[in-house]
């Protein structure tokens, strides 16, 4: 870990001490797994409206003028920790426009529309499930969506071998938070359908702890110099689906953009 | 890269037959066969007297990075009746089909377009493979032959030929293309998992009440619950299926269903059930085997054998879809080439 990783993580700490006993029912103590970790396991889902907006919006019309509110936009409170620097993305005053720019051409831009890789954090908390698969050595994440999928390395730690959708994730455990520390991305991922984006410098460090039977704390810390003026945080619950039969299923979504990508080159009759 | 004109990808389009264009790293490329065991424990048998270690809920531990690459053809070679080959045999077969893999292009022609196999580590003959003496992978009928595909089988293959065929073209669409072209999965992911040709890589890891295999090509991740839940529902239909697991002793065995058969395993129908058994039987090697029934392709079931060889990790991300170059460029060297020919047509 590099000092600059320390040295964001000891701000984080920090940060975290002071508000998550709003987040956290301090009693609860998670049960252990046959290893005596937390016990992590288990099919996960957002329940918020990030996928669409990680800051606080109102509620808007599809962009799609013919779907109605099929793809309209719920309202949200947003997902930012607010830690006296207000509640919205510290963006660099260039990338900001960027964004913005981003926002008024969601349909070309936005990668998830193309069935690419969701990246992290975004696939976290998208409208799908997730499965944490907790071993030892490796824990994955398993995303419904696009079938994602994304290996945290307990023990190995390397830097990412080269740049990836999903990143180059190391992951220990801080008492019974499993902290996972990913780079190595390619830049070419975005957080919402709002346009709101990183570069391949993006850091992320996330930080997942159980706060009950039924949810878990999803912190994460996004760190990009290209883009940001300092570090800025997310926070939200991940609800665990309950129901007995519940699993991953295939959103095996390239078919579904066939058209949308290729469509334009196929053999006119 | 320089500018490669539309001209020189239409004539390059024939060569991307196969090859999945997203990221073509790997980092398990690791002569590690040769150390497997000489002989494949048979099916179900755990015949030696290795016995798993075991995961810290006590199953026996599975987990790693393995490979189930193989020179085996899945069915026995017309002129081949025995079922083992010597090991001599074997030898020489192996280091024809090695020398094939890695022949040599010539500079400066067409098929030297093409990136070299062996330079990538993608050919058979560097990847972590068990030894396998046998002359087809499948072991029942004992004939190491697929059973006689039955009417019902043999219509449907009209039907779906008949589907294939108003698609048009291979070039005509993306649609008309191949599923690994597309980006969509992997031929051979299965289940039953046959090897995707190359980077037939498989990263397993297990929790409590779930074994999760991950297939390097096109990031394809079963998650198996060993909880004995019910049959999903008949209207749910997947690609790969759906598949439950339990252990029978040493061995887990997995049952999968609900398949939309828009990837046919040789023909299966929706109705494909796949039985496939994992068995540690050294350090180093998964004694892997798959039962297939389909009373709508066979009039019988039929059983392969396919070992699984422990390979270094990690596996990289395969992004295949969000790099597919290839098929962007074979539609528009398609198109090129009849408004080509149109054009020639009017002159």
């Amino acid at each position: 870990m590099t000092i600059r990783v320390f040295i964001l993580t000891v701000v984080t700490v920090g940060l975290l001490a002071v508000t998550s006993a709003i987040a956290q029912s301090p009693e609860y103590r998670a049960p252990r797994g046959p290893d005596g970790r937390p016990d992590l396991n288990g099919i996960w889902q957002a329940l918020n409206t990030a996928h669409w907006d990680v800051e606080p919006h109102a509620a808007g019309p599809s962009v799609v003028r013919e779907l109605g509110t099929l793809s309209a936009v719920p309202g949200g409170l947003g997902v930012i920790i607010d830690d006296g620097d207000g509640d919205e993305i510290p963006y660099r005053p260039e990338a900001l426009a960027a964004r913005d720019e981003n926002r008024a051409h969601l349909l070309e831009r936005d990668p998830v529309i193309k069935c690419y890789l969701p990246g992290v954090p975004r696939g976290m908390y998208m409208p799908f499930p997730v499965q944490i698969i907790q071993s030892q050595q490796h824990i994955m994440i398993v995303h419904e969506y696009a079938g994602a999928v994304r290996t945290i390395y307990m023990d190995d730690h390397t830097e990412a071998p080269a740049d990836s959708w999903m990143g180059w994730s190391n992951g220990h455990w801080d008492g019974d938070t499993l902290v996972v520390d990913t780079t190595g991305f390619n830049g070419m991922t975005w957080f919402d359908r709002s346009g709101n984006f990183h570069s391949d410098a993006l850091h992320v460090v996330e930080r997942i702890t159980a706060r009950s039977p039924e949810t878990l704390l999803y912190e994460v810390t996004i760190e990009d110099p290209n883009v940001f003026t300092r570090p800025w945080q997310m926070r939200m619950p991940l609800y665990r689906r309950v129901e007995e039969n519940a699993r991953i299923l295939e959103f095996r979504c390239v078919e579904f953009v066939e058209d949308l990508i290729y469509g334009h080159l196929a053999k006119q009759p | 890269m320089h500018h490669r004109s539309l001209e020189s990808l239409v004539s390059v389009r024939h060569l991307v037959d196969r090859v999945a264009v997203g990221v073509l790293v790997t980092l398990v490329a690791s002569p590690v066969a040769g150390q497997g065991s000489s002989t494949t424990a048979t099916a179900g048998q755990a015949a030696s007297s290795y016995t798993a270690p075991r995961t810290p809920d006590g199953q026996p531990d599975l987990q790693g990075f393995w490979s189930n690459q193989t020179y085996t053809p899945l069915e026995r070679r017309d002129g081949v009746t025995k079922a083992y080959y010597t090991p001599e045999e074997l030898a020489a077969i192996e280091g024809r089909a090695a020398t094939r893999e890695s022949g040599q292009t010539e500079p400066g022609t067409i098929p030297d377009v093409h990136y070299d196999f062996t330079q990538f580590g993608l050919d058979r003959s560097q990847s972590a493979r068990a030894e396998n003496l046998r002359t087809s992978l499948i072991v029942d009928p004992p004939d190491g032959r697929l059973p006689e595909v039955n009417a019902e089988g043999r219509r449907r293959a009209l039907e779906v030929a008949a589907a294939q065929e108003r698609l048009g073209g291979r070039w005509d669409s993306a649609q008309a293309n191949q599923l690994d072209d597309r980006c969509i999965m992997m031929a051979g992911v299965g289940p039953p998992m046959l090897n995707t040709g190359y980077n037939s890589n498989y990263q397993i890891v297990q929790a409590p009440g779930y074994v999760m295999i991950l297939t390097e090509m096109i990031h394809d991740a079963r998650v198996i619950p060993l909880d004995g839940r019910a049959s999903p529902p008949g209207g749910v239909s997947q690609w790969v299926g759906l598949s439950s697991g339990h252990w029978d002793g040493e061995t887990l065995v997995v049952e999968t269903t609900n398949f939309n058969a828009k990837n046919p395993f040789r023909g299966s129908s929706t109705r494909m059930r796949v039985t496939e058994r994992f068995s540690r039987v050294s350090e180093d090697e998964i004694a892997y085997t798959f039962t297939v029934e389909d009373p709508e392709t066979w009039d019988r079931q039929w059983t392969a054998e396919m070992p699984m060889q422990r390979t270094r990790g990690p596996l990289f991300e395969f992004a295949c879809h969000e790099g597919n170059f290839g098929l962007y460029n074979t539609l528009v060297g398609a198109r090129l080439e009849e408004q080509q020919a149109a054009e020639a047509a009017t002159r």
